[in-house]
Formats: structure tokens, sequence, C-alpha cells
């Protein structure tokens, strides 16, 4: 048994070299989709527990999005169960749920793209933070944990096209939120 | 292409998931509609400004830790609780997609449509997307046939010295397509064979090329752009037959060619 341990161990290790240097992006889509810290926290750990009782059937080819699919089946496995039981954890305060979107403004011209380029990090966070599911998703898995479209597909299961049209429609909704936000901050 | 298209591959643009032909096909959009430049405009800056913002968080150094001090020494045996974890993922997630209503602006159809775009590192799509793009070269600029003729044994041997490959021309007037000539094209940087057939008022190109290695043997039908493509290979070559024709007429004619060129007294 010395030789199963032995084993166990060197796997552990191999899993450890090649998914913790993802803890950070993992983390990252943890806290946009559970919106909580705390949460992010028990769904990221129970993401590596899976992936590493999984490792073995893992055939790549890249770590990221495999690990980015499990995390996101952790966390809807909870959205689940909270919807049998609700005990729902506060939201942090930095992090509001989603509010109704803006229409769509009509585009203006320099102006606009110089006040997207303004805008600053702490209020960026919590647009994309508004955002409802799954355009939040799309965006922080392009725009933050910069997947490629396809991974994305992998990631979400869904077909290429869709996730290039809840591509479009997200920024589309971040971007009227964005510009809205710059209407009422004087 | 039409503001509804550009303005959702604008995304892929900014993105870098565009293949150079749609590439092009979007900046020419844009130099001629302001509109769509300002969205591409626009969305440049959120996306500098998304970059920017520095949004990828770090985990806490007591997650890090608390899964450090899990990883060692997992549990002896708890796989079989969670052995299939993996497998209701993309169960339960359809699930939960399906009960959500996605109120996208874009239409399921415009998605569906451009999503041919992005895949700009399958070998296979990109040769349809090359073929449709040869098909309507043909069509515009008066350069759809280099040999005008509905002889086929004029058309045949007119490939001649042009070509690596002996394309098969086969008359199929007696079955509604009518031979109207040949004509030297490019796909996939080789030298292929364009044989030009009208139905009604209708072109076909009949593009051949020398089978590429890849498998894909038996017909399959797919619609690029709006062009009907049925591909197949036979004898040693590849065929892709583009037309604006309805998808039942182009697999018609490609049976039909199909059949012609089988021999007389091949195997059944």
């Amino acid at each position: 048994m010395a030789g199963d341990e032995t084993g166990e161990r060197d796997r552990a290790r191999r899993f450890r070299d090649a998914a913790l240097p993802h803890l950070d992006d993992v983390f990252t889509l943890a806290r946009y989709l559970m919106r909580n810290t705390a949460d992010a926290e028990d769904a990221v750990q129970e993401c590596y527990l899976r992936a590493l009782r999984h490792f073995d059937s893992y055939r790549g080819p890249a770590m990221k999005p495999w690990l980015l699919a499990i995390l996101r089946n952790v966390c809807n496995a909870e959205f689940a169960r909270r919807a049998t039981q609700p005990a729902p954890s506060a939201p942090d305060a930095d992090v509001p749920p989603a509010e109704p979107t803006p229409q769509w403004q009509e585009p203006q011209r320099s102006p606009e793209a110089e006040l997207l380029r303004r805008q600053d990090s702490a209020t960026i966070r919590r647009l994309v933070a508004a955002l409802p599911q799954p355009f939040r998703e799309a965006v922080v898995l392009r725009d933050i944990n910069d997947l490629s479209y396809r991974e994305i597909a992998e990631v979400a299961g869904v077909p290429v096209g869709t996730v290039m049209s809840r591509l479009a429609r997200a920024r589309s909704m971040l971007r009227a939120a964005w510009n809205v936000e710059e209407g009422s901050t004087p | 292409m039409n503001c509804a298209e550009c303005q959702v591959l604008i995304h892929a643009l900014i993105d870098g998931e565009l293949d150079a032909g749609h590439a092009s096909d979007v900046e020419a959009h844009v130099a001629t509609c302001p509109g769509c430049a300002g969205e591409l405009e626009a969305f440049r800056a959120m996306r500098d400004a998304l970059a920017g913002a520095g949004l990828r968080e770090v985990a806490p150094a007591r997650l890090r830790a608390r899964i450090e001090a899990a990883l060692p020494a997992p549990p002896a045996r708890t796989a079989g609780s969670l052995a299939s974890s993996l497998a209701p993922r993309f169960a339960s997630w359809r699930t939960f997609f399906s009960g959500l209503t996605l109120g996208t602006a874009l239409s399921a159809a415009v998605a569906a449509t451009i999503v041919v775009a992005v895949i700009r590192n399958d070998p296979d799509q990109r040769i349809a997307d090359e073929v449709v793009s040869a098909h309507v070269r043909s069509l515009q600029a008066g350069h759809l046939t280099d040999v005008l003729t509905s002889d086929q044994h004029t058309v045949k041997p007119w490939f001649n010295g042009k070509l690596d490959v002996a394309p098969p021309v086969v008359d199929l007037t007696a079955q509604g397509f009518t031979l109207i000539g040949g004509r030297l094209d490019y796909i996939d940087s080789e030298a292929a064979a364009s044989i030009v057939y009208r139905r009604r008022n209708h072109v076909i190109n009949l593009f051949v090329a020398r089978h590429s290695g890849a498998e894909h043997g038996g017909p399959r039908s797919e619609t690029v752009h709006g062009f009907n493509v049925r591909r197949w290979t036979q004898e040693g070559l590849d065929f892709w037959a583009v037309s604006d024709i309805n998808a039942e007429e182009l697999d018609e004619f490609g049976q039909k060619f199909m059949a012609a060129l089988q021999p007389p007294s091949g195997r059944s």
C-alpha cells in the first residue's frame, strides 16, 4: 500500500502544479458569480477538491477552462440548493445585486469613448457585478479571465454563436449602465 | 454586411476572434457606416477600460492555505459519492439556462449565421468560407468563365496543363443543370478548377481540387453566408458545389453529378 500512497502523493503534486497557478482566475469568477467573498471562497475550495478527484479523467488541453467549468458547476449547485431551501448570505456591500438595466442609449461619438475610458475601477467592478447572469459570466470569462470564445463556449456549455451574442448583449448593457453612471455623477 | 451583423461582429473583431476575411469585411463596413464606426470606437474604449481596471482578483492567502492543506491528503474513498459530479454538470447547467429567458436584442438567427465567422482555426470551415468567397467573386466583374461553352469535351481539355488534376466535366443538361463553362480559381492557396453550371437563372460553381488528405468522404451540406454549399470526396478529388439555389436542388445536383461520375459498370 506504500506504492499507492506514493502514487496518490505524486498525483496531488501534479495536480497542485497544474491547478494552483489558476487560483486567482478561479477566485475571480467565483467572486462575480457568488457576489460574496465568503461564498466565493467556499466555492473555490469545493472546485479544487472536485477537480482533484477528477484529475485522472482530465485530458486537457487547457487547465484554466476546465477548472472554471467545475467552479461554475459548484456555484450552480449552490444556487440550486438555495432555491429549494432559501438561506441566502447577504451580498457584500460593495457588490450590489442586479438592477434593471437602463435603456439602450443612442451612440455618441468620441466624447462617449472618452467617458468610457475614464470610468474608475471601483465603478467598473460594480457595474460588471450588477450585470444579470449569464451576461455577467460572459464578460468576466472574456474580459477578466481572458478566455477565447471557444473556451467560454466550453465552460458555459453553449455554442460559440451564443457566446458571441451574449458578449455583444452584455457589453451593450454594461455600456448603457456606464453612460447612466457618468450622467449621474457630476 | 448589414449593421445588425456588424454590431455583433465588432466584438469578435475587438477580441481578435475574427479570421482575416471577416475582419476586413467588418472594417470595410465600419469605414462606410458612421453608426457602426461609433459603436466600434465606444466598445474599444470600454474594452481598454475593463482591461486597465485591474478587475482580476487575487485569491486571499487564507483560501490558498485552505486548499493547500486539503490537497496532500485527499479523502481515501469519497470519490464514489461524487463520481458523477461532472456528468450532471452539463445536464444541470442546461436546465439552469433553459429556465432563463435570454432577452437578447440580437436574434439567435444572427448569432447562428455569424458563428462561422469566428471559427478561424477550423480548416474545413476556412475552406468553406473560401469556396463561398470564390463563388461570390465569380459572380462579379464578369469573370464567371474562362472557357465559355456548353460542350463538356471542350471544357475538360481546357484545364490540361493548368492544374495538377484532371477535373471531371459532366453534362447534366438532361437533368436540368446546364453546363456553361469552366474557370481557373484558387481555393486554400491551391489552383482549383471551377466548373460552372446554370439552373434557371442561378449559377452553380463546382470547385474541384485534389483531395486534401483530411477525411470527410461523404456528402455534407451546409449554409455559409446564405449560400448553400455541398461538399463531397470522390475519385481522389474534393468537390464543393456552391450556389444560391435552395439546398434541396443543390443536393440533387450533387447526387446527379456523383451518379454521372460513377463508371457505368462500377461497383454497386
